[in-house]
């Protein structure tokens, strides 16, 4: 458990952080833990809410989250490549100013095992998809025509134990763009997975990804800066002397009679030098 | 003197730090050439006869005087484009010539000789109908403007308006031509179609109306084309039902007199609108009674109004165009009629008569590249002996101006069709055919030793021989001044210079025509009109093969489509030649929704070109075995995108080894909300040489270099100023993946975006500050690369670091591109096209979201420019010196053999074509170099090591001697 926590907090990103990144954590299916008092079905899955801004967490359980607007989060996996996609969880999305969307999921059956595994064996890919649907709105008619789809290779699901990450974007408005699904680790390496039990639960990080406001131009900043240098050069600048101030052309003046002086001695050859610097 | 002495010091400062061409540079690797788009009226200067003027306004509204001798510009102005700075009409009257713009805007009056605005005037609003000069006694001395609802008299001395007028019943009549013959009235003449005309009297002196009456003509439901005024104020219609003219005379309010053209002798082509086209070679006086008559698309004939009868005076069959010209008191009519295949006949004819002049014959050749001929413009001028000598410019449907003199010689040709460049490719030119010879013996199979060694010698034999005789030649043009060496350039001596700087430019244009032109002087090589190509369509220029593969002739493909049915074709053309290849292109009966080139090539070294239909089937073009064979094996690692911008939807597809294909991911904006303006990928055929960034502390941020990442830009449809924004969103075209959205607030396009590298520069309108920005974005993997040996869209789970930086930039912009270089080593500008003319190179330095705000020892280090939130704008960063270039629309840019070597073209109205060197020519030495000063200290160096050895060895000897 340790581990996953740790896990979750390093793919937080630094551009997502006016989002909010939840996590749909497993009921821990080791025997060692416990399982919780709440005499919950085992097969329903625990919501455990991270909040990215403080860490705290804030555990709720699926029947509190229920009366929320539920969407289906739908998978396909075929090794013919044609799509039929079946029910994977739900994404509960709660009403309420603030966007909170949580995830509650099914495991997969031992046929969906055996044939994810086929999938992953002649290179299929894993789709998901979610209904167009606005997070922001109380409306009633909340979803819109068509879906989201998203993909990643089958063989990195396997390989990854189910561990995913979706992300649901919106755009301004808090509507649905698009979703995606990275796995982690994201390579096929081809290695075997033996344990059935690493199959069995989804292990997903779940976040929403709303735009960020790109920043304009930094005028006041700039201008306090020159601000404040013009003041620190200001100051002494008015009790320099006469010569401190004008030291510039007087020093010039005094070279340049020095050495027409001494070009009248000399017959000039001084001058051919200056000019030619001018030149490029 | 102190501050003579500071001037000094200043410039050298300022002159060490140059990054624009020297003086003695200019012209010597760039050219520019300046169009005036498709000519709309012309009209020659006739006030003396030794005048070499032609007047042109066209469609890109521009009004310009060309030089008949040479076809050079002799001054030319751009106004606004759009409907804003349309020119409606252009009349010549002496040395002034009066154009309404902008849908009866504006009046302006021009001094031809010098290019000068007399005058202009802003006209009340009302659309635009008819101008006509408008004399009294002989002397031309107003314009009358015609609207729809008001008719209004200028004065041609000042513009100031004489008297306006409302006209009777407008809301019903439509109001379109107007008309007057110097006898003291105006007429103005409206239809209400299928019923009546309507002529109103205006007396010229007050405005008055003298007379209004209406005429009885229910067939009639066109003036303009159908109607003219003839003769002694004889308005003559067509009837195309009862295919007759209708005459009826303005000034005795009487019945129409209707003459059948059968009775006359003359028949009309089935479905074809007869054209009635008068002459009035004088506003002051009355129109000729001869006019011309075109009863087909190749048939006129010249008739004459005599004593109220209509005489035939000649019937010129075949004829392609007919027009009228004057000169002096004669006028002529000038006839262009086929004579073979490749050649039409210009023919004079006197119009009084119907006489053909003699010795009058010019002989226009038609290029066979080039399309049909569609307008005559006449010179017609009176010889020594009295008789008509003339000059023509054709105006042929590929926007092509020539001017042609007797007896056929062709004085010049401007290609006004390179106005409207669409899109550009940069081609290598091939080897010479010495290299070509080299190549060729690797190609060829072993045939044992003895041949092979044979062959060798034989092909450096060769290679010595065309040495030789370039020394020969370098010798012999060294002796010539430079102003006499001419460099030619012909098909035959195309060939790759050493730094491959000289490339052949493959342009197409609106009209769809397409040009090879050599970047090194500018001159068109090839030409290539398609006919059929639509009104509409979009242009795709893709290089399938390159001229690498000898001796597989290179490989152009261009596919044409039409925006409103999607259909499309493909036009498979060499770029060197221009010549249509012998390979037959697909016909593709499905419209075609995206054509992608994949890096795959067959077994002719021809990459493969996948074509999408709107059933999502996939052909692929060259469709050979060898080609669907690599298909099939690649095709689960082939993947596409397809952007709906009506609907707001992307979405990712991948093949299938059958070439059908499988929806894999989807992304759908809501256009309520906001609407997908542009969509950009990476150039695929750039280089990025170093993989990140050294920080101040010596550690690396690696970029994150994302092949397949696209840029996209969205604006809001809620185009309020508080509200309206600008999205970009970068998005995986593999795997569909939003890697980073962002809204510029309170902004609004137009966007301009370059997508390159790490990064993405765009440019908007802040509708808060009323200002235009720049942004940048750039990506980075972050302090260690997550697979260092290859990059998969499909492996990448963590999201790279995102830094975003905006800044003010003070002027507007009209394109955008980044300069590219062979090897990606030379640091980056942006080429900035400016409204103003000027192609700005700015270094990618200044757009960098790592700029600090305040100055750490670290950044100093990295070389980082403090933060300061506007761009700069140098005089010596403009390119083009004083070479505006009028209008850019796009600048493209090709890497060079040298790597500190960017091509650049920036295309609008004219062409400008340079290099630039972002960071300097680091590779090659200075135009100025001292060879002489460097070979000279080498020799002395050389004598003097010599005489110093010989001098040691006497001295050993003496003192071995001692």
């Amino acid at each position: 458990m340790d581990r996953e926590q740790f896990s979750a907090g390093e793919h937080i990103k630094p551009g997502i952080t006016r989002g909010r990144s939840y996590r749909a954590r497993p009921r821990p299916m080791e025997k060692k833990q416990p399982i919780s008092d709440r005499g919950q079905d085992p097969r329903r899955l625990e919501l455990c809410l991270v909040n990215s801004n403080n860490g705290r967490r804030i555990g709720e359980t699926l029947d509190a989250e229920l009366s929320g607007y539920s969407v289906p989060l739908e998978h396909s996996f075929e090794t013919d490549d044609v799509t039929n996609f079946r029910v994977r969880g739900a994404l509960i999305l709660k009403p309420g100013r603030e966007q909170s969307v949580s995830l509650s999921q099914n495991q997969l059956s031992e046929e969906d095992r055996i044939r994810l595994k086929e999938v992953a064996a002649v290179d299929g890919l894993y789709k998901i998809r979610v209904p167009r649907v606005s997070l922001q709105s109380d409306r009633a008619e909340r979803a819109m025509e068509g879906h989201l789809t998203a993909f990643v290779r089958a063989c990195a699901m396997v390989e990854s134990h189910l561990s995913d990450v979706l992300t649901l974007h919106t755009d301004v408005s808090g509507v649905l763009i698009g979703v995606s699904i990275v796995t982690l680790p994201g390579a096929c390496r081809g290695t075997e997975v033996e344990d059935e039990v690493d199959l069995e639960t989804f292990n997903t990080t779940l976040s929403v990804m709303a735009p960020i406001s790109a920043p304009g131009p930094e005028t006041a900043l700039f201008l306090e800066r020159l601000e404040q240098e013009t003041e620190k050069k200001g100051k002494p600048q008015e009790q320099k002397s006469f010569f401190a101030k004008y030291w510039m052309y007087i020093v010039p003046l005094v070279l340049f009679l020095m050495m027409s002086g001494a070009q009248d001695q000399s017959g000039g050859g001084g001058g051919g030098g200056a000019a030619n610097g001018g030149g490029r | 003197m102190a501050e003579l002495i500071l001037l000094l010091l200043r410039c050298s400062v300022l002159f060490s730090a140059v990054h624009a061409v020297f003086e003695d540079q200019v012209g010597k690797f760039d050219w520019r050439q300046q169009y005036v788009g498709n000519v709309r009226f012309a009209h020659f200067d006739n006030q003396i006869q030794s005048s070499k003027k032609v007047l042109v306004a066209t469609d890109d509204n521009v009004f310009a005087a060309i030089n008949t001798r040479t076809g050079e510009l002799f001054w030319r102005h751009v106004d606004k484009n759009g409907p804003e700075g349309s020119i409606d009409a252009l009349l010549l009257q002496g040395q002034d010539a009066i154009m309404v713009v902008g849908d009866g805007r504006l009046l302006r009056s021009w001094d031809v000789n010098v290019g000068g605005l007399n005058w202009e005037t802003v006209l009340d609003s009302g659309s635009f109908q008819s101008a006509s000069l408008v004399g009294q006694q002989d002397h031309v001395r107003y314009v009358a403007v015609l609207k729809k609802a008001a008719i209004s008299l200028h004065y041609l001395s000042n513009g100031h308006q004489k008297w306006i007028e409302n006209l009777p019943e407008s809301d019903t009549v439509d109001y379109q031509s107007v008309y007057s013959d110097g006898t003291g009235e105006v007429f103005v003449l409206g239809l209400v179609p299928n019923s009546h005309i309507t002529v109103v009297v205006y007396s010229l002196d007050d405005g008055e109306i003298l007379k209004q009456f209406t005429v009885d003509c229910p067939w009639l439901s066109e003036l303009l084309s159908s109607c003219s005024v003839i003769g002694r104020g004889m308005l003559t219609c067509v009837d195309l039902l009862s295919l007759s003219l209708n005459m009826f005379d303005l000034h005795s309010d009487s019945e129409m007199n209707r003459v059948s053209l059968e009775s006359i002798g003359l028949e009309v082509s089935p479905s074809f609108r007869p054209l009635l086209v008068s002459t009035q070679p004088n506003a002051a006086r009355a129109p000729l009674s001869e006019f011309l008559l075109q009863m087909g698309p190749d048939q006129h004939v010249l008739l004459q109004l005599h004593m109220g009868q209509i005489l035939t005076l000649r019937d010129f069959k075949p004829a392609m165009l007919a027009s009228f010209a004057t000169s002096g008191e004669k006028t002529v009519v000038a006839v262009m009629s086929p004579k073979n295949q490749t050649a039409s006949s210009i023919n004079l004819f006197s119009a009084e008569t119907g006489r053909r002049l003699l010795d009058t014959t010019l002989i226009f050749t038609m290029d066979p590249n080039g399309g049909k001929p569609v307008q005559l413009y006449v010179q017609a001028f009176l010889k020594k002996d009295d008789s008509v000598g003339y000059r023509v410019m054709v105006q042929t449907e590929d926007h092509q101006l020539t001017f042609i003199q007797q007896p056929g010689r062709v004085m010049w040709t401007r290609e006004e069709a390179l106005s409207d460049v669409v899109t550009m490719e940069m081609v290598d030119l091939p080897l010479t055919a010495t290299q070509a010879e080299l190549e060729g013996e690797f190609g060829k199979k072993a045939d044992g030793l003895l041949s092979m060694v044979l062959k060798r010698l034989s092909s450096q034999l060769i290679l010595v021989q065309a040495w030789a005789t370039h020394l020969w030649k370098l010798f012999y043009d060294a002796r010539k001044p430079r102003s006499q060496v001419k460099n030619e350039v012909t098909i035959e001596n195309l060939s790759r210079d050493d730094f491959n700087l000289q490339k052949m430019m493959v342009m197409v244009t609106a009209s769809g025509k397409l040009f090879g032109i050599d970047s090194k002087t500018g001159t068109i090589v090839w030409k290539h009109y398609l006919e059929n190509v639509p009104l509409n369509a979009a242009f795709n220029l893709m290089v399938q093969r390159t001229t690498a593969h000898f001796p597989h002739p290179p490989q152009c493909t261009l596919l044409i489509k039409d925006k409103d049915t999607g259909l499309a074709m493909l036009h498979v053309f060499n770029p060197i030649f221009g010549k249509k290849s012998h390979i037959s292109p697909p016909l593709l009966p499905q419209p075609i929704l995206q054509s992608l080139l994949l890096p795959l090539m067959d077994q002719d070294y021809a990459k493969v070109l996948l074509l999408v239909d709107d059933q999502y089937k996939v052909s692929a073009f060259p469709s050979s075995k060898n080609v669907l064979q690599q298909l099939q094996e690649m095709a689960s690692s082939i993947f596409f995108y397809l952007v709906d911008a009506e609907q707001g939807r992307l979405s990712g597809y991948r093949l299938r080894t059958d070439l059908s294909t499988e929806l894999i991911w989807e992304v759908v904006l809501p256009t309520e909300v906001q609407k997908i303006v542009s969509v950009k990928e990476k150039k695929a055929n750039e280089h990025v040489h170093s993989q990140g960034r050294v920080m101040g502390d010596r550690s690396v941020l690696y970029k994150y270099l994302n092949p397949n990442l696209l840029a996209l830009v969205t604006e809001s449809t809620d185009q309020h100023q508080e509200r309206s924004f600008v999205g970009i969103f970068l998005i995986d075209g593999i795997t569909g993946r939003i890697i980073h959205e962002a809204v510029q607030r309170k902004a609004r396009g137009p966007v301009h975006i370059v997508h390159s590298e790490n990064w993405v520069v765009y440019e908007y309108w802040s509708t808060k500050s009323r200002r235009v920005e720049f942004s940048v974005i750039e990506l980075y993997e972050g302090m260690e690369l997550y697979n260092s040996s290859v990059f998969s869209s499909l492996d990448r789970p963590l999201a790279p670091q995102v830094l975003h930086q905006s800044y003010i930039f003070p002027s507007a912009v009209s394109a955008m591109e980044a300069t590219m270089t062979e090897k990606g080593i030379t640091s980056r500008h942006l080429l900035i096209g400016l409204p103003s003319g000027g192609i700005l190179s700015l270094p990618k330095m200044f757009l960098d979201p790592r700029r600090p705000e305040i100055l750490s020892e670290q950044s100093r280090e990295e070389n980082l420019i403090p933060y300061a939130p506007e761009l700069p704008i140098r005089t010596e960063w403009f390119i083009n010196y004083n070479q505006s270039v009028s209008r850019v629309r796009g600048i493209h840019t090709a890497p060079s053999g040298l790597e500190s070597t960017c091509l650049v073209v920036a295309y609008g109205l004219d062409i400008y074509q340079t290099r630039v060197y972002p960071s300097k020519q680091f590779d090659v030495l200075k135009d100025d170099y001292d060879y002489m000063l460097i070979s000279s200290v080498l020799l002395a160096l050389f004598f003097a090591t010599m005489i110093s050895k010989r001098l040691a060895e006497v001295k050993l000897l003496n003192r071995a001697w001692r």
